[in-house]
Order: C-alpha cells, then structure tokens, then sequence
C-alpha cells in the first residue's frame, strides 16, 4: 500500500528548469501557449457571430468593442498566435514525415515559424485596413 | 514472433484499449484548419466595412455560411483535443482533471451550438 510519503519522494523526471533554453523549446512552448490562447480566440469569434445573429444593437456593440484600441489589440494577437500556430502545425507535418529533425532544420522550422507568423499577422493588418 | 491474438491485432488497440484516434483527428482537423482559417479571416476582413444589412447578407449566404460553419466545427474539435492534452499534462489530481476534462467538453459543444445556431439564423431568420 502506498502511502502519499513514499508518492512525494519519487525519483523526478527533469523539467524544463533543469534545461538550458533552445529555440525549439521555446517554439514548442510558444506553440502550447498559443494554442490555449486560440481557445479564448473562438469564444470571441463566437460572440461576434452571436451577436451578429442578435440583430444590429448587438453587432454594433461588439464591432465598437473589437474596434477599440484594446480590441484590435486583442485581435491583433488572436492573428498572430492563429498564424503563429497554424505555421508551426505545418511543421508538425513536415516531422510526422520523418523530415526537419537535423539541427540545422529545427532552427529553420523555428526562424519560419516565427518570421512567417509575424508576415503573416502584418500583411492581415494591411490587407484589412486597406480594404475598408 | 507475435504474442498479440488475432483478434487483438484486427483490433489495433493496446492496453490504454483506444488506438490512435486523437493523434489523427488533430492531423486531420488541423489540415482542415489551414485552408479554413485563411477563409474566416477573409470573411471577417469583409465585414469590417460593412453595415449590418451588408454584413448579416454576407454571412447568411450559402457559400459564406458554410465555409464559416466548416471552420467553427473543425476548429473547435480541434480546440477540444488540444485542450485536452494540456488538462491531462498540468493536471495532476485525477478529480480535478476530470472535471476539468468535462468542462472542455461542455464549452466546446455549447460554443459550437452557439455559432451554429447564429449561423443558421443569419441564413434562415428573419
């Protein structure tokens, strides 16, 4: 029978404070992070459709929202983290092949990930303020 | 030489008595999503100009509709895999995990019944 004493003095596997930070650590991490962030994205998006659906008081009071400064703040980082989570899925894919696991790979998986999201998120923002 | 049965090997499952259905639902979801995410934020960038006459008859017709609904529902089971892994990572007590498991659940259907009852009354209401 075991007891919670001998659980806690369980040999620890090593975590990530034990380590030195690599960039795909922390692309990983970002990953995760943006990921958990995309969840409250799409309570958003589903109050935008909602409210949409309500009728025009509704809709103007979450388009005032979204269009304040703290709005399209928020926005802006929903854009980045989709982007910046969809680009490192497709790196997923690319290691689900068997391909990209070389040092000199996973460094460019994680310049793409970064530069392309980052591109990505901008040239949004362009597009969509050029359009309206 | 193998020691699984036919039976088991037929099955495919090991001891967790599940095979790799979560693996592969957030590949495919995740595949779906790239294309579909790229076209909600084309639908949202349309809308921004619009008034609510324009934007309501824009998320109500049928291509629009349905490629807005395709993208909720791909995107939320992808959401609810994804969220899964991270309960059953950080959650070490089995009570709090599970609950915590439950309410994932809940809120991905009751977002999803949201968009799709806000989609379909942009399409049908009047």
């Amino acid at each position: 029978m075991s007891t919670s004493t001998t659980k806690s003095s369980r040999p620890l596997s090593p975590h990530l404070q034990i380590y030195k930070l690599t960039w795909t650590m922390v692309m990983s991490i970002i990953h995760r992070v943006t990921g958990a962030g995309l969840y409250f994205g799409t309570l958003l998006l589903a109050w935008w459709l909602v409210s949409a659906a309500i009728g025009p008081g509704a809709f103007a009071t979450a388009k005032a929202v979204f269009g304040s400064f703290l709005g399209r703040l928020v926005l802006f980082g929903f854009t980045w983290a989709l982007f910046h989570h969809m680009i490192g899925g497709v790196r997923h894919f690319i290691w689900d092949l068997g391909r990209g696991f070389g040092e000199a790979e996973r460094f460019l998986l994680a310049k793409i990930t970064l530069g392309g999201s980052l591109a990505l998120t901008i040239l949004t923002w362009i597009v969509a303020y050029a359009a309206n | 030489m193998s020691m699984r049965t036919p039976l088991g090997k037929v099955r495919g499952l090991g001891s967790a008595k599940s095979g790799t259905e979560h693996f592969w639902q957030q590949r495919i979801t995740a595949l779906a999503n790239v294309p579909l995410m790229f076209f909600l934020v084309v639908v949202v960038i349309a809308t921004i100009g619009a008034d609510y006459a324009q934007a309501k008859a824009l998320l109500g017709s049928p291509f629009v509709a349905i490629g807005v609904l395709a993208a909720v529902v791909s995107g939320l089971v992808h959401m609810r895999l994804g969220m899964q892994v991270i309960i059953e990572d950080y959650i070490p007590n089995e009570a709090m995990k599970i609950g915590a498991l439950y309410l994932n659940t809940f809120a991905t259907v009751l977002i999803g019944i949201a968009c799709v009852w806000a989609v379909a009354k942009l399409s049908f209401g009047a």
